[in-house]
């Protein structure tokens, strides 16, 4: 399974949500689908985006909320699942891209290529709602039916060591974070 | 417990005056009022955190939701909070107001702490990071509304450092 078509099958599915991804291969891949202003690539502070996505789905409860995180991202952050379970935002979707590698920076395997299982860590942490996925339409099922659930929920998606060529863009950092916020604000004022 | 109940309370609705809705924290004895303070309040949002570095993801993401927001944390929380400031806070300029209980100076009776004491102001600084010591009742109200101010202008991390002599009664 790649995750260039994990996005694209639920990208139409994105356009009401606030939406945080990682750095690397994830925020490469969603841009090259088509950036949108309610998009935000956190292009460092590895484990940090499912802390960002909490922060917004507590302080915007009416407003669905999708992290896309990773593999070597979370096992950076794992208290973050227990932080998430514990206030249990019903409007937060984790979508964790697992390769088993550190792939931006040379393919290094990570600790779930030797068995470390996020699924089963994701659920002991408290998370409500957990499940893997292995195929891109289960992919496509689990995150509408997480969007349009009523519970936290974590999808492990199974996917291949493979990324685009690079990983920068012309998008710059400030600008993305700027016109998010300024996004979240018109929102606010509709 | 000799941590200081009015100074907390006085920090605390300061906090509340600068329109901070949402606070996280890790415990440390200094903060325990604080903690409690902002629990009890249906006003506030508590996020119990695992490890500090949380807070720096939280708090950008109450930003981005137009939510004001504060980190209580140890000044070792602070320290293991660094790559999140540093890639995250400066990198997207996002301001941060971090009030970091100042362990290991001068009066501290816990070994543990003392490696933490020395650093904390040095690394501060080399982080670039405005702070001052909040340090006697009367600066308290009006440091700290400083420290708010200068971050969302500078759209930058800010600290206030809780000594000794405010937080501790002996």
């Amino acid at each position: 399974m790649l995750r260039l078509d994990c996005l694209r099958s639920v990208y139409s599915e994105l356009e009401d949500c606030l939406v945080v991804t990682i750095m690397g291969a994830v925020a490469a891949e969603l841009q090259s689908l088509g950036h949108r202003p309610n998009f935000f690539y956190l292009q460092h502070a590895m484990g940090l985006a499912s802390s960002t996505g909490l922060g917004l789905a507590l302080c915007l409860p009416k407003q669905d909320v999708i992290v896309f995180d990773g593999d070597g991202s979370l096992l950076m952050n794992l208290g973050s699942l227990s932080t998430m379970a514990r206030y249990r935002p019903k409007n937060l979707t984790h979508v964790v891209f697992d390769n088993e590698s550190l792939l931006s920076v040379g393919g290094f395997p990570t600790a779930t290529s030797t068995g470390t299982d996020l699924e089963g860590i994701a659920r002991s942490a408290g998370i409500p709602q957990v499940v893997t996925v292995r195929d891109v339409e289960k992919f496509r099922i689990s995150v509408s039916e997480a969007l349009h659930g009523k519970d936290l929920t974590i999808i492990v998606a199974k996917v291949d060591a493979i990324g685009p060529s690079g990983y920068v863009t012309d998008l710059s950092l400030l600008e993305n974070r700027f016109q998010f916020r300024r996004y979240i604000q018109s929102l606010k004022q509709t | 417990m000799p941590v200081s109940l009015p100074n907390s309370k006085l920090i605390y609705e300061t906090l509340k005056e600068c329109g901070i809705r949402l606070v996280s924290a890790l415990p440390e004895t200094w903060l325990v009022h604080l903690i409690r303070m902002t629990d009890e309040d249906p006003e506030m949002t508590l996020v119990r955190l695992a490890k500090e570095e949380e807070a720096v993801g939280i708090s950008a993401g109450a930003y981005f939701a137009g939510v004001k927001s504060a980190m209580l944390m140890q000044n070792h929380g602070f320290l293991a909070s660094i790559n999140g400031i540093v890639s995250f806070a400066h990198l997207y300029k996002i301001p941060l107001l971090m009030l970091i209980s100042h362990r290991g100076s001068f009066g501290e009776k816990d070994p543990w702490q003392t490696q933490g004491g020395n650093v904390t102001e040095p690394v501060l600084r080399a982080l670039r990071i405005p702070y001052f010591c909040l340090d006697s009742v009367e600066t308290v109200k009006k440091r700290i509304r400083d420290a708010q101010t200068l971050a969302e202008s500078s759209l930058q991390p800010v600290a206030a450092l809780l000594t000794r002599d405010l937080m501790w009664e002996e």
